[in-house]
């Protein structure tokens, strides 16, 4: 079926969320507001404003009514999803790069970057049921890995925290302790920075992108690698079908080295690939500029891109799709 | 193992010793000479056959002997004169002068030691003022310093040669014998170079043989397919063996550039430009042609580079390659270079001129050899400002015959092609209209094999048409042209038959408004690829000349270069590292299927590994050609077996990897289980963490806005 072409950013897209039901898709851009839309037919529903800097990452409760928000300009800000009221402000002293809630909604894993003299970090926050006992102080603070982490989120039970990031490495974190309790492994891991990372449905694995060309497909709570998927071009956004063994990689060549001839040259259609043999099923064209997240709707039927070139598609599958055969 | 072993004591030394081993330069170090610190080089098996010359540092002086034996007083006079002759010829370097001095009679020793900047020079000078005459008493001679040594450890007593005993070597041409009549080809990707069969029926590449490092600038096949030749900074190698790659000869010749097989692979020519130091003298050039077999030095050649770079297309860039150009065949016979004025040819027996003198050629552009027979084709432009047409003329070896001639007017540019069996000679001619403003293009078409040579004259259609590409079919009688403009020029074939005669041009057929730069024929002829390249974006059409039909078009996007493997059954076409996306080759059967694609980065080079022409008489291969049916039989019920094979193989994986994906997730499954209950605490008792089944319903609500009445009058 022809993608809805979701007009409303000015700048690229950096990630893109849809709620539990799959009826509402937020989606979060280099502009500063963070806009959520009709996952069904692309309407525009409303934007949050209130940010002052690129937005990185989002997430939403299970019951649809926060929405928390990681931002460049060194906060997290709580809304109420409904009428876009700001409830709460985080504040850090550098941009803030993935939020994620926890199981229950009432803890969130947020991740900064370095800045300044100042490592990155990953700070653990409670979140209050109502939001005028919502307090700022971090529960844990985790450092150590160099570099920016693109990614963290929380593990089966709340008991740990998944990261990943610009040092390749993938580490498993006691969300308790804050202890270090795995490591991916050099040779099968990443080779380079990890730019994204996905949970299954269930959430018993996730699968992650990395500018080396490559995805991979590990299991949650050994952090053993199942399954690598191999392409073409840098990996920037990863997602997983939650009812087919499918997943699919979104990226292309960095936006600074784009040729200008020819929009093949890049690579920026959005990849499928059957989870289990690992083989490429198809591709998804459309954008003109790297995709840059991707996330699929909850009911499987139906998925969403994000662009460099600012627009977000969305792309219900013809039935076709389903009865793929290879 | 070892290997890794001793670079990691180095690394550690240099840690401890506080030094970046990425900022050392290595080529810096001079060991002392003889002297190798235990470690074993790889390179001492060649020094202990040979005997070759090692760098010992003084490479670059040269002793002059024969000077006048002077007084004191007399010392810088006489460095004064050596110092003028010295310093032409190269740098000397800053007390790079020495004359040793006598300590009883405080005489000069009556020879000196100079130092040039660079081993090159020194030789130069070496060359060039051995034997000069100073006076009637003091005639030069010079030699390397690094010579000295040698000359004088030769002993007087004449001692002959150690024979060695007789080692048989292994078949070289093993890989001619595989069971499947497979092909097979050398990639360079990264710092890796392999080998591969190409295994077309398993739809992969099978590795022969891989090597990190195993040039240093890229390798070549021999024309026979027997040597895969690598460069390296002290010169180049061949390697070769029955089942694996063994190092069989090294050719000493330091930093080459360029290598260059005769067509029978019995001669290895060698190629290095050296800078000089005096930023305004030419490149000095050396050529050196090996015996591919015994590695001995038949023939070398040194100049300025302003030496070999005459003729058409070497210009700036230096010489245009190969600058020997052989000639008569498969049996290395001649070959010949192009001079100012001249075509120096010679022969293999003595690596003399013919006839010890060189064809005198007024102004001479380009020449060609006919790829089978001793002739060459050369082509002298306008002189006078028209006063003497332009000529191509075809000049039999080695009695320096001309066997035909033909003037040409008002030329502007002339390309030679020669037709694969020597058969047919193609000279394309850019003339000037009469404004002299543009010019159009024809053919003069050469019968080589028929009485007198017939010439005939073809222009095309429109004879404005630009000429973008000019290919003849592999040993056959037909020819194909990309001529108009761009982006959409057509596409002729033409036949040196018609259909009653067999001495006259026919045009077969014209395709118009094909995206094509480049015509690639299958080396048994018949199939030809029209390939859009560059601009194009890789557009590929299979066509077949016999039935003048396209069996397929299809597309490897960005592909840079094209290459039919031996055989004619398979074609690669690859992106190299020209363009940084997309690198890789594609795979595709002669009539234009897609059999796998292999991505590599930083991929720089395919070569399908040429084969050594067919043993079969043409009436053996006519009546093979015939039966076809009968031994391809065999062939089909084969590669049947294979693809059920493969089936079932892959049948077998896939059960597998599910069975396996099933496992874990039950596994999974059974611990999730047992989480249940913590998790619904996680949630404040939400029962159910199942996602529980919904269900969208559409219900459509009416809404009733405003009801209003108007009456309409009707005029």
């Amino acid at each position: 079926m022809r993608p809805i072409l979701m007009k409303g950013h000015e700048r690229p897209l950096t990630f893109l969320k849809y709620n539990r039901e799959g009826d509402l898709l937020f989606s979060c851009a280099k502009d500063h507001n963070p806009t959520v839309w009709f996952a069904d037919n692309g309407e525009r529903l409303g934007t949050y404003r209130g940010h002052n800097g690129a937005v990185w990452c989002c997430d939403v409760s299970r019951d649809s009514t926060r929405l928390i928000t990681g931002s460049a300009d060194q906060t997290v800000k709580l809304w109420n999803v409904q009428n876009g009221a700001q409830l709460f402000t985080f504040s850090f002293d550098s941009p803030a790069r993935s939020v994620d809630f926890s199981v229950g909604d009432r803890l969130a894993v947020i991740t900064t970057d370095p800045f300044m003299e100042l490592s990155s970090s990953i700070h653990l926050k409670s979140i209050a049921r109502d939001p005028s006992q919502q307090i700022g102080e971090s529960l844990l603070v985790l450092k150590g890995p160099q570099g920016r982490i693109n990614r963290a989120v929380w593990g089966p039970l709340n008991s740990t925290i998944i990261s990943a990031g610009e040092d390749a490495v993938i580490r498993v974190w006691d969300s308790e302790t804050g202890k270090l309790l795995r490591e991916s492994d050099k040779e099968t891991g990443h080779k380079t920075t990890v730019t994204s990372l996905a949970k299954s449905a269930d959430g018993s694995h996730f699968l992650t992108g990395s500018l080396d060309k490559s995805a991979k497909l590990w299991d949650i709570r050994t952090l053993t690698l199942i399954k690598t998927y191999v392409t073409e071009r840098p990996v920037n956004a990863v997602a997983m079908s939650p009812i087919l063994d499918h997943v699919v990689l979104g990226g292309g060549q960095d936006a600074s080295a784009v040729t200008t001839t020819d929009r093949r040259a890049g690579k920026f259609e959005a990849k499928f690939f059957e989870k289990i043999l690992q083989q490429e099923i198809g591709g998804v064209k459309g954008h003109f500029g790297p995709i840059n997240a991707l996330a699929f709707n909850p009911d499987g039927k139906s998925f969403a891109s994000g662009g460099e070139d600012g627009y977000v598609r969305l792309h219900h599958f013809d039935p076709d799709y389903f009865n793929i055969k290879i | 193992m070892a290997d890794t072993m001793v670079m990691k004591e180095v690394e550690a030394t240099a840690a401890r010793i506080g030094i970046d081993l990425t900022q050392l330069d290595l080529d810096s170090i001079h060991l002392p000479p003889g002297e190798n610190f235990d470690i074993v080089s790889d390179d001492d098996e060649v020094y202990d056959t040979h005997n070759l010359e090692f760098d010992s540092g003084f490479g670059n002086i040269v002793v002059v002997d024969n000077l006048p034996v002077v007084p004191r007083e007399k010392f810088e006079k006489l460095e004064g004169v050596v110092r003028k002759i010295y310093s032409q010829i190269g740098v000397i370097r800053e007390d790079g002068l020495w004359m040793p001095v006598d300590p009883d009679s405080q005489k000069s020793l009556g020879y000196c030691f100079i130092e040039y900047n660079t081993p090159q020079e020194a030789e130069l000078a070496r060359e060039k003022t051995n034997g000069y005459k100073l006076d009637r008493a003091h005639i030069f001679a010079v030699n390397m310093f690094d010579d000295f040594e040698r000359f004088m450890k030769v002993p007087d007593q004449w001692a002959p040669p150690e024979s060695r005993p007789y080692a048989p070597g292994e078949n070289l041409q093993q890989w001619l014998t595989d069971e499947k009549a497979r092909d097979q080809f050398v990639i360079r990707a990264g710092t890796d170079t392999e080998v591969f069969w190409n295994d077309a029926r398993h739809l992969k590449p099978e590795p022969v043989y891989k090597r990190a490092y195993w040039t240093e600038s890229f390798v070549q096949w021999s024309p026979l397919g027997t040597y895969l030749a690598t460069v390296h900074r002290q010169g180049a190698a061949v390697w070769g063996g029955a089942t694996t790659f063994n190092r069989l000869m090294r050719y000493a010749h330091p930093q080459v550039k360029l290598v260059d097989f005769s067509p029978g692979e019995r001669y290895l020519v060698t190629y290095s430009s050296h800078e000089p130091s005096n930023p305004r003298d030419a490149n000095r050039v050396v050529i050196n042609i090996f015996d591919v077999r015994t590695g001995k030095v038949m023939r070398d050649f040194k100049g300025s580079a302003d030496e070999f770079a005459i003729g058409g297309t070497g210009g700036v860039s230096g010489v245009s390659w190969p600058v020997l150009r052989w000639g008569g065949g498969n049996e290395d016979r001649y070959f010949a270079k192009m001079g100012k004025n001249m075509i120096s040819v010679y022969e293999t027996e003595t690596f003399a001129l013919i006839d010890k003198k060189s064809l005198k050629v007024e102004n001479v552009m380009e020449f060609n050899w006919s790829p089978t027979d001793p002739i060459i084709a050369l082509f002298v432009p306008e002189l006078g400002g028209g006063n003497q047409p332009a000529r191509v003329s075809l000049i039999q070896i080695p009695s320096k015959e001309e066997l035909r001639q033909k003037n040409l007017f008002s030329v502007s540019d002339c390309k030679m092609y020669w037709q694969s069996s020597g058969d047919y000679l193609a000279v394309k001619v850019d003339r000037y209209t009469k404004t002299k403003k543009s010019t159009y293009t024809g053919f003069e078409l050469f019968r080589i094999k028929e009485r007198d040579i017939p010439i005939e004259v073809l222009e095309l259609d429109n004879k404005n048409d630009k000429i973008i590409a000019f290919a003849w079919e592999p040993k056959g009688h037909r020819f194909a042209v990309i001529h108009g403009d761009s982006p959409r020029p057509d596409v002729s074939f033409y036949s040196m038959h018609t259909a009653q005669h067999t001495s006259r041009v026919s045009k077969l057929a014209t395709l118009k408004g094909k995206q094509a730069n480049a015509l690639f024929w299958s080396p048994t002829g018949r199939f030809v690829i029209l390939a859009g390249l560059k601009g194009f974006n890789g557009q590929l059409e299979f066509f077949n000349v016999d039935e003048l039909e396209t069996m397929a078009t299809a597309e490897h996007f960005m592909a840079t270069d094209i290459e039919w493997d031996p055989t004619g059954r398979y074609v690669a076409t690859a992106v190299t590292s020209v363009h940084e996306m997309e690198n890789g080759f594609n795979i595709w059967s002669f009539n234009g299927k897609l059999l796998y694609r292999i991505p590599k980065d930083h991929f720089f080079q395919y070569l399908w590994r040429p084969r050594p022409p067919s043993f079969l008489s043409p009436e053996k291969e006519e009546e093979i050609a015939k039966n076809l049916k009968k031994y391809s039989k065999k062939y089909e019920a084969e590669d049947q077996d294979v693809s059920l094979l493969l089936s079932e193989q892959d049948r077998e994986k896939r059960r597998m990897l599910k069975d396996e994906w099933e496992r874990w997730v039950n596994e999974w499954k059974r611990l999730h289980e047992e989480e249940k209950f913590e998790r619904q605490k996680l949630r404040d008792g939400e029962a159910s963490d199942e996602e529980e089944e919904y269900e969208a319903k559409e219900v459509e609500v009416e809404e009733l806005l405003d009801v209003s009445e108007e009456i309409l009058i009707d005029n």
